[in-house]
């Protein structure tokens, strides 16, 4: 398996930047603007509002450009590829009928300020998607505008305190576990909030006493991820909100691990006051290389008044979108959020339904164990106990100083994207994977025998996972040197520069 | 069941190499008293066919623009997209990949981000421009959080917001500056339809002047002259750009001595999609670079000196400076500004500014035609790019409605955000029209006025 590469050279392009492609030819016009009088198009423009250099973009066909952007995609890895377990990220596949559907002009090409009669296709796809969201979470009402998961957290604690603020005090702390991810305390900083760490037990969960231990009247909400960023489900999670809520405290739940529970336990039944939903994880909708995302949140009925604009109801059996909400935060973003994601995401739910649902988090579930199993013995597990979608594993046991990031480095070899890495903190070295449920049996035993022959290779020829990958386009890069002396756009030649 | 590949005979060897005997026993962790009984209440499932006969049914139901013609603009525009931006977003190996924290195998992302990167700097004139924001209102908040970073020291000075910036831009911006305090004060508009410079200078130490240019009743600032008054009064200058397109032709913020730029990208090849996803591009100086928000690709090379690209200067990220972070963005826009890139590509310089130019021309066109016919009455006297605000003297409700019958998107009402404006509509014109669609479209209006 390790040396069978031999044969994909032939494919490896060498593609320059775009800009290094550029040249001169005369075959541009394509919109018959040839024509066009140049003083006449100024016309009441004053001269020194009018470009007087173009904007120094690439000059090349519809050909070069076609093959530019060809060429560049044979350098990625995505999920249509291979498996892709990166932990906490839920790379599902993306079915192809949801590109599809998304890709209608009656969903594509409609504009936001259209009159509401001549998108009511729309506005009742987008009602469908609020209500099956907000039975599979079991929370009050869900809100469908945040764009990402993040700015769910952030939709989420802005609604926080402007609850706390409707009581006459934004309060100040909000708690997060040492185990959460990054996002959590940049969000709620972003909403004005000091972030107070808690530590989580030793059996990898939180404990109500903690809670207790840290809880007092400027206490605004506490956030956590359930299943957390172990693997684990927060058993305790009820009584916890129990603990807050006597203190009229909130408690926020990171909706980013749903894939393990839909159909199985119900985050409002939790207890929980405010979760975001990651459409662009649980719901399938693809990752886009980094985005866009979807990131609704699911709310209790003590933050329904604080929502964002426009709130999207049904009155007199038709959807309406509206706009008077005296309580509202506002807006987070211009429109209503992410349509097409939501296309897609309404289009999966509405093929899989409860059945559905239900299957794939038990089989994602299923997957995790039987990957933690199956490695146990091969690396360091970081919580001996069953796991929910996703097993975390570290580098504690690997020989010659054989490091996490060299595992994931040379599991590029064996054709695979590495699993999420040094993280959550808390593990040092974390290797953190999620196979999700769409990998079958086959995958997940090559895989596993992957992981095994790196293991021993970490014995055996240590030289040869350090200097991992040896069979990609590129080898390691310099990070430290890139951030040092950053360069972040093309340099011109004219601009004399290195 | 769907996407899911076990067979039972499968399950049942993994549930016992796990040393389960089913697969409910996989959550002992869940208490009983949470656990969900009995089957979630969802819409029957439907197989493949059935799901694309209901979708198809309900995006039939939906008014869409190649079918009419769009004059709705505001923010979003109804631009001609090539085919082969889509072809190439739908390669999968772009599609489904995640965002590049692992660069031996992003290269293809991470290079068209450091492209698309430079690609924005050139469009607005500016130094560094990160790999994306949600969309230009987004980008005008993170923006303005970020000009309180550039200017740390200014601990009370006011943000100026011009009025003629976007109505919901401004109420994002207010949204994100909730917890700050900070003062933010509105700057209004003169009979031309632009800023009043003369009431930025009216204010002590303000911390930053946000203007839209051009502004949303497309009028064209007078740049030269709000430049010139936050040079005065010391405010950081945050430029919003709505329609991207007008930067084939009008001179770039960065000229201006803007200190960041949000724009709007939508019109850079991504479809207008009820809203979004859109893309916020989102440009500032060198200098200011690692108090900015977002990803940002940059050059490297690896240990045989081969040049590749990485995610840089992250220490600024929610990922490892956490609560100290410049920004919690974390999923972006990727495939957006990818589309974006592609878009550029194919233009060109020249491309841009042909596609500008006619944009203008046709815009143009119409508003003489109007102006000249007597249909309704131009707001504003300042020169426009290529939307501009037309009065109609009554409600333009049931007008717009008629129109929409005679297969016109004619415009967006004004009144709800601008109550002074509550007869006057915003009309936008790109290349997907033509003049005799505009002939048309003037024909009609003025038709309906006269019925209504």
């Amino acid at each position: 398996m390790s040396d069978d590469y031999s044969k994909r050279r032939g494919l490896s392009w060498s593609e320059p930047l775009i800009f290094e492609r550029s040249r001169a030819s005369e075959d541009r016009s394509r919109f018959g603007g040839e024509g066009l009088d140049s003083a006449k198009v100024r016309g009441d423009i004053p001269d020194s509002l009018i470009r007087d250099r173009a904007p120094r973009l690439p000059m090349v066909t519809e050909r070069e450009a076609a093959q530019h952007f060809t060429r560049l995609s044979s350098w990625n890895f995505g999920v249509d590829a291979g498996l892709y377990p990166l932990g906490s990220c839920t790379m599902k596949y993306n079915p192809k009928v949801n590109e599809y559907l998304a890709s209608l002009p009656g969903f594509r090409d409609i504009h936001p300020d259209q009159p509401p009669e001549t998108v009511s296709g729309a506005l009742e796809l987008m009602l469908s998607l609020q209500r099956m969201l907000e039975e599979i979470s079991g929370m009050d009402k869900v809100c469908l505008q945040p764009a990402a998961g993040a700015h769910g957290e952030l939709t989420g604690m802005l609604m926080v305190r402007a609850y706390h603020e409707s009581k006459g005090n934004p309060r100040k702390v909000v708690l997060i576990p040492d185990t959460a991810h990054g996002t959590n305390p940049a969000s709620s900083n972003l909403a004005g909030y000091e972030v107070k760490e808690i530590p989580t037990a030793k059996n990898g969960v939180l404990d109500p006493e903690t809670v207790k231990e840290n809880l007092d009247e400027e206490v605004a909400a506490l956030m956590m991820t359930n299943p957390n960023t172990l693997g684990l489900f927060e058993t305790h999670i009820r009584e916890i909100a129990d603990v807050l809520h006597e203190k009229d405290a909130l408690l926020y739940c990171d909706g980013a691990n749903l894939n393990a529970i839909m159909g199985i336990s119900r985050p409002g039944d939790m207890g929980v006051d405010v979760i975001q939903f990651n459409l662009h994880k649980t719901f399938s909708t693809p990752h886009g290389g980094g985005g866009p995302g979807s990131g609704p949140v699911g709310l209790s009925s003590r933050l329904e008044a604080f929502q964002p604009v426009p709130v999207l109801v049904e009155k007199d059996g038709e959807p309406r979108l509206e706009w008077d909400r005296p309580q509202s935060i506002g807006k987070v973003m211009a429109y209503y959020g992410h349509f097409l994601i939501m296309v897609r995401a309404y289009a999966y739910l509405a093929r899989l339904s409860a059945r559905g649902v239900r299957r794939a988090s038990e089989i994602a579930v299923l997957n995790a164990n039987y990957l933690r199993v199956a490695l146990k013995n091969v690396y360091h597990l970081a919580h001996p106990d069953q796991c929910m979608h996703e097993a975390v594993f570290s580098d504690k046991n690997l020989p010659n100083g054989v490091t996490t990031m060299d595992v994931a480095k040379r599991l590029m070899d064996y054709g695979y994207h590495p699993p999420t890495i040094y993280f959550p903190l808390v593990i040092h070295g974390a290797l953190m994977i999620e196979p999700t449920e769409t990998e079958g049996l086959e995958t997940l035993n090559l895989f596993i025998d992957a992981l095994t022959r790196i293991a021993k290779e970490a014995a055996t020829e240590p030289d040869t996972v350090k200097s991992a990958p040896l069979t990609t386009p590129i080898g390691r890069l310099d990070e430290v040197a890139a951030a040092r002396k950053p360069v972040m756009c093309c340099v011109f030649d004219e601009d004399g520069a290195d | 069941m769907p996407y899911i590949p076990h067979t039972e005979a499968e399950i049942k060897s993994m549930l016992s190499s796990i040393g389960v005997d089913k697969i409910e026993d996989l959550w002992k962790a869940i208490p009983e008293d949470i656990r969900y009984q009995g089957e979630l209440d969802l819409p029957q499932a439907l197989t493949e066919p059935e799901l694309v006969k209901k979708v198809r049914s309900m995006a039939g139901r939906n008014l869409e623009a190649g079918s009419v013609r769009c004059l709705l603009g505001g923010g979003t525009y109804h631009h001609y997209i090539p085919p082969l931006v889509d072809q190439m977003l739908s390669r999968s190996e772009f599609y489904t990949a995640y965002t590049p924290y692992q660069p031996e195998i992003s290269q293809g992302t991470l290079q068209a981000i450091f492209e698309y990167q430079t690609m924005v700097c050139e469009l607005t004139g500016m130094e560094v421009a990160n790999a994306s924001m949600y969309d230009g209102a987004e980008a005008s908040a993170e923006a303005v959080l970020m000009a309180e970073r550039i200017s740390a020291k200014n601990e009370s000075g006011a943000i100026l917001v011009g009025t003629t910036v976007n109505p919901l831009y401004r109420r994002t911006i207010a949204t994100y500056m909730k917890r700050s305090g900070r003062e933010i004060i509105e700057i209004g508009y003169g009979p031309d339809g632009r800023t009043l410079v003369d009431k930025i200078l009216e204010q002590e130490g303000p911390l930053a002047v946000v203007v839209q240019h051009p502004n949303y009743f497309g009028s064209i600032e007078d740049m030269e002259a709000i430049s010139a008054a936050c040079e005065k009064t010391g405010a950081v200058l945050v430029v919003v750009v709505t329609e991207a397109m007008s930067l084939g032709l009008l001179k770039p913020p960065g000229h201006f001595g803007a200190a960041i730029v949000a724009c709007e990208g939508q019109s850079m090849g991504i479809p207008m999609g009820f809203g979004g996803p859109h893309l916020g591009m989102f440009a500032c100086r060198k200098k200011d670079a690692r108090k900015s928000p977002g990803r940002l690709a940059g050059q490297s090379t690896d240990a045989d000196g081969r040049r590749g690209f990485v995610l840089t200067l992250a220490t600024r990220e929610q990922h490892i400076r956490r609560a100290k972070a410049t920004s919690n963005i974390c999923t972006n826009q990727g495939m957006l500004a990818l589309a974006a890139a592609i878009y550029m590509s194919i233009m060109g310089p020249d491309g841009l500014r042909e596609l500008a130019s006619i944009c203008r021309a046709r815009s143009q066109y119409l508003k003489e035609k109007l102006e000249a016919e007597k249909i309704g009455r131009i707001v504003f006297s300042a020169p426009t790019f290529n939307e501009f605000a037309l009065d109609l003297g009554r409600d333009p409700g049931p007008i717009l409605k008629a129109m929409a019958q005679k297969g016109f998107l004619a415009g967006i009402p004004l009144g709800e955000s601008y109550p002074d404006l509550e007869n006057s509509i915003l009309v936008a014109v790109t290349e997907t029209l033509g003049e005799d669609d505009l002939d048309n479209y003037a024909a009609q209006l003025s038709r309906a006025l006269s019925e209504a």
